[in-house]
């Protein structure tokens, strides 16, 4: 391996190529769902890829102390940017999601993800192993979770929140607070969602959960998305109609085919087979974060990868259940399929940390205790 | 300090925190690669096990079977001459419910095609009334680059559907709009009574009144289907099978198309019918009423204003006169009702004494001339009135009721038309029931002339007429397949018919009131009878020289040739001024039977003087009343000034 210089060598090739290929697939479902053409979404799919590989690395190079010092400010700012979109919206009428930067546009909601996972992560990284199990392990927790999870449901992102409130909880749940707290908070879920359902909910969403539960009660409603996602992934078969071949996104009865639902897209080409080797991709994907957990050197960038790749994984769940009628339509992207430059910088910025924390641990190597488990 | 309830402490180190992470990232790892499975298992069951289900809607959704509107049965004449037939036609229509936006769809519609306003009220009006996924015409007969420019815009216009069919052509135009009707769009009731997807397949027209009503089934024929792959949004993306339309029977009428277009040409500006039958077998060879509606405009969905037109005309064009004009038959019925008195014994050599009228109980009945002696032929040649005031009271009214009766007055006849009015034969029984007052010596002698409660329609004068020229009781008919050989006899005495029909010559070739009613034929003796109908009784003028609304009706009806009967023919002339106004127009029509191109010459010097044929006469009336149109919105702004003129004027 002489000859391959050191930095080269020192890139985490495995998870690269994996991201290549997977992204690769997405750039062809993409140009096919564009009925074989790559504008307008292939091609822009491709060089963003490209684009935030470029920063992951970068960010790969960063020292953990960095995301330590960085995690408050970070999640500060991003707060304020929350803050003005809702203002912004106010001022405007309507809802409003996105932030224009002139180069592109954010959706502060997004970046809010890796955001929480960091903070929440630092904080219990910084909290005495004794106080674990206080009331100053708690109520920070609610306060870091609350405020952004209220302002993203402002807008109104049910799906976003459920993934920002899941990080932190995820991150707290593995800092080692009390088991009892989460069995309890799922007893009082249990029954504050009905509530929730009934008081909280936009009457769009709640019409969007009704649907979920019954979709054929609204076949040309809200319905209409599940049915024809169905309609995708079912007549796909076990090896799909073909690339280029899909009636249902070609056609246009397959709506939104280029982001939320791209797996219906996929699955419709490419059938049960695609569909597996997704899952496939992002168990790989997930098995090398949560290793990159356990194996991590402290205790910050343990909590931190578990987190990231919690968030990486409520993208790709909470999307395929969407698609298969497992879940309400909540409008969040699949990772590497789905168009869009937010979501992918998202998930960028998470593999990125992710790589950076592999390259410290690769630098100073703790023996795991649960090495291979999840081999 | 701790929120656990439990006493004891748990010690926590950096190490058992290592150990609960490890255990809890286990926890969630394997609740992930849970969902991952779950996942996957539900990917199986839809794309296995349901696969064949959703293969199927993917294959409805992708595929649209589309119904082609078969072609419509063609109505033609006893030769074979088309009155209804279709031509290839262009067309654009609006699906509402697939409209996004209407108000700029149909500006964008209306400049593409140069729509006039009145199509665009029209189309607005047909748009507010419809269902959502009726279609609305909006304009056929268009031109191939006009279909055009629309199909290439198609992608912004979501819901107007550009489509190449077939549209009905009558060529005769209005001069069989009340005989066949027409067809147009189903409308939700249609629907409603018969919810087959053809109806509201976009181009396909239901008959609408006449016969294209009557007969909708055989004309109507099967769709044909094409397959075809649409987008989500209905554009159609290829052509996937196609399987043609079989077209719907022809309906052949005994009517003559030539003679029918004759008929109503001739009937020139009057408002009025004219019926030809043929007195060997009861063909309606003719079934002409006008004004009329032309049917090809109304089968394009009619403009508003042409509506407006035809509403508010005095001379009512949407009314089929041949069928429901009730008129009262005046002298008409005369030679009928000397059948009558015949039958009762009454010599047709005995005379009365006419001294221009006659008292009938305390009344005194005008005859319209003073006749001095008269037997039967001179009443009927010369139309005494007297001479059936007295007979008529000699008789009573049952008997002269009983001969109407048999000869099809106050009958609805077996026709395949939308709707027929009976008329009236009045008599004792009938008005004890209708007025509840008793029947008088003057209600007998208003009857035997055809006045009073006495109504026909011109149909019935028709057959009246038929069956006293041959004898037989003949069954009017239109269609050919119906067409019954053996009638049975009017079980008329022959020398009593003789006697009539020799009344009826002498009315044209005699001393009568029709001698220029004769026929410019060699050989063809015409025998006849005039009628004159009192619209408002006598004290209101003399019936001529009165608003056109007040005039008498002028009314005819014969038969020729007289030696062997072989036409039968009845003309009613609304407000004509008497049958002055008739019996030219019947003489003309025998005319162009006996002699095509001789009438066909004299016609058009006749329309020349009128202002044009039929269709030319309805665009100038159609221009002035849309200039009057305007005028009038125009003149209301200056009305104000124009009344202050008046009051200083």
């Amino acid at each position: 391996m002489a000859l391959v210089p050191q930095p080269l060598r020192n890139q985490p090739w495995g998870i690269i190529l994996l991201l290549l290929v997977f992204t690769g697939f997405g750039v062809a479902i993409l140009y096919s769902a564009a009925g074989g053409s790559f504008s307008p979404w292939a091609g822009l799919h491709a060089a963003r890829f490209m684009v935030f590989l470029v920063m992951a690395l970068v960010i790969s190079y960063m020292p953990e102390e960095l995301f330590k010092f960085a995690a408050l400010p970070v999640f500060v700012i991003i707060l304020l940017m929350l803050l003005g979109v809702e203002i912004l919206g106010q001022v405007r009428g309507g809802s409003q999601r996105w932030l224009e930067l002139g180069f592109m546009r954010i959706q502060p909601s997004e970046l809010m993800k890796p955001a929480i996972v960091l903070m929440v992560a630092r904080f219990y990284s910084a909290l005495p192993p004794t106080m674990i199990r206080s009331w100053s392990a708690i109520w920070p927790l609610l306060i870091m979770m609350g405020l952004p999870a209220a302002l993203v449901l402002l807008q109104p992102d049910l799906g976003t929140t459920i993934t920002i409130c899941v990080g932190a909880v995820t991150v707290a749940f593995l800092a080692g607070l009390p088991m009892r707290l989460f069995v309890g908070a799922g007893v009082v879920a249990a029954i504050a969602i009905p509530l929730a359902y009934l008081f909280l909910l936009e009457p769009y969403q709640q019409r969007r959960v009704a649907t979920f539960l019954n979709p054929e009660n609204d076949p040309l409603g809200s319905g209409y998305h599940i049915t024809q996602s169905k309609i995708a992934i079912g007549s796909g078969g076990i090896d799909g109609k073909g690339f280029l071949n899909g009636s249902q996104s070609h056609l246009d009865y397959l709506p939104e085919g280029h982001t939320d639902f791209v797996f219906a897209t996929m699955a419709e080409e490419w059938g049960l087979i695609g569909g597996i080797a997704v899952i496939i991709a992002y168990f790989l994907l997930l098995r090398w974060g949560w290793r990159l957990s356990i194996d991590a050197p402290s205790r910050f960038s343990k909590l931190l990868a578990g987190g990231l790749t919690m968030t990486i994984f409520l993208y790709a769940a909470i999307n395929m259940m969407m698609v298969m009628g497992l879940a309400p339509v909540v409008g969040i992207p699949l990772p590497f399929l789905s168009h869009g430059g937010s979501s992918m910088l998202t998930v960028m910025i998470c593999v990125g940390m992710l790589m950076a924390i592999d390259r410290q641990t690769r630098r100073q190597p703790q023996t795991s205790l649960s090495s291979g488990i999840l081999a | 300090m701790s929120i656990l309830g439990k006493g004891k402490k748990k010690i926590i180190s950096a190490a058992s925190q290592n150990i609960t992470f490890n255990r809890r990232s286990l926890l969630i790892g394997g609740a992930q690669a849970g969902v991952g499975l779950l996942l996957a298992g539900r990917m199986t069951y839809i794309a296995v096990a349901e696969n064949e289900r959703y293969e199927m809607l993917s294959e409805s959704n992708r595929v649209n079977l589309t119904l082609v509107p078969p072609r419509r049965g063609w109505i033609i004449d006893r030769n074979g001459k088309p009155i209804a037939s279709n031509r290839a036609d262009f067309r654009v229509d609006i699906i509402p419910d697939r409209l996004v936006n209407p108000e700029q769809t149909l500006d964008e519609l209306a400049l593409l095609l140069n729509l006039p306003d009145d199509e665009i009220e029209r189309i607005r009006r047909d748009l507010d009334q419809s269902r959502g996924f009726q279609p609305v015409q909006v304009a056929s007969g268009l031109r191939w680059e006009d279909y055009a420019a629309v199909s290439v815009r198609l992608p912004d216009l979501p819901g107007v559907a550009p489509i190449q069919g077939f549209s009905r052509q009558y060529p005769a135009g209005a001069a069989v709009g009340h005989l066949v009707g027409y067809v147009g769009v189903a409308n939700a009731e249609e629907y409603d009574a018969e919810p087959n997807p053809l109806l509201i397949t976009p181009g396909f027209k239901i008959g609408k009144d006449g016969l294209e009503k009557k007969f909708e089934q055989e004309l109507r024929g099967e769709p044909g289907a094409r397959r075809v792959e649409v987008t989500a949004r209905g554009r159609v993306v290829r052509d996937l099978e196609k399987r043609d339309d079989v077209p719907g029977d022809p309906v052949k009428l005994t009517i003559d198309a030539e003679l029918q277009r004759y008929a109503a040409r001739r009937l020139g500006e009057e408002s009025g019918s004219v019926i030809v039958m043929d007195c060997k077998n009861g063909d309606i060879l003719c079934l002409a009423s006008m004004p009329s509606f032309d049917p090809n405009s109304f089968s394009d969905g009619i403009g508003f204003d042409e509506y407006a037109m035809l509403r508010e005309d005095d001379h009512v064009p949407l009314r089929n006169k041949s069928l429901v004009g009730l008129y009262p038959p005046g002298s008409t019925i005369k030679p009928m009702n000397c059948l009558a008195f015949l039958e009762a014994g009454i010599d047709p050599e005995e005379t009365v004494t006419c001294g221009g009228g006659t008292r009938v109980g305390n009344r005194f009945f005008r005859c319209h001339s003073n006749h001095g002696t008269v037997n039967m032929d001179k009443a009927i040649a010369q139309s005494c009135d007297t001479y059936f005031y007295k007979m008529a009271q000699r008789i009573g009214m049952d008997p002269v009721a009983a001969m109407m009766r048999r000869h099809g007055l106050g009958e609805e006849y077996d026709l395949p038309v939308q709707n027929q009015f009976y008329g009236t034969v009045p008599d004792p029984v009938w008005l004890e029931r209708k007025y509840d007052r008793r029947w008088t010596g003057a209600d007998t002698a208003n009857s035997s002339i055809g006045q009073g409660y006495v109504l026909t329609n011109p149909l019935q004068l028709a057959v009246m007429t038929a069956r006293m020229a041959s004898g037989q009781k003949l069954e009017p008919n239109l269609l050919v397949k119906t067409r019954k050989t053996k009638h049975p006899a009017m079980q008329i005495s022959p020398e009593h018919l003789e006697t009539i029909r020799k009344g009826m010559l002498h009315v044209v070739h005699g001393a009568g009131t029709a001698r220029r009613a004769r026929l410019p034929v060699e050989n063809v003796e015409v025998a006849g009878k005039t009628g004159t109908a009192q619209v408002v009784s006598l004290s209101r003028g003399d019936g001529r020289n009165v608003p056109w609304r007040f005039r008498d009706h002028g009314l005819f009806v014969c038969f020729a040739p007289y030696d062997n009967p072989r036409y039968a023919c009845s003309v009613v002339i609304e407000h004509g001024g008497g049958s002055g106004a008739a019996y030219p127009v019947a003489r003309d029509v025998l005319t162009f039977l006996f002699d095509r191109d001789r009438a066909l010459n004299d016609i058009a010097a006749l329309e020349a003087g009128w202002g044009g044929t039929i269709e030319e006469r309805a665009a100038t009336k159609f221009a002035a009343f849309q200039a009057n149109k305007a005028a009038a919105s125009a003149g209301n702004e200056s009305d104000d000034s124009a009344d202050d003129e008046a009051e200083a004027g």
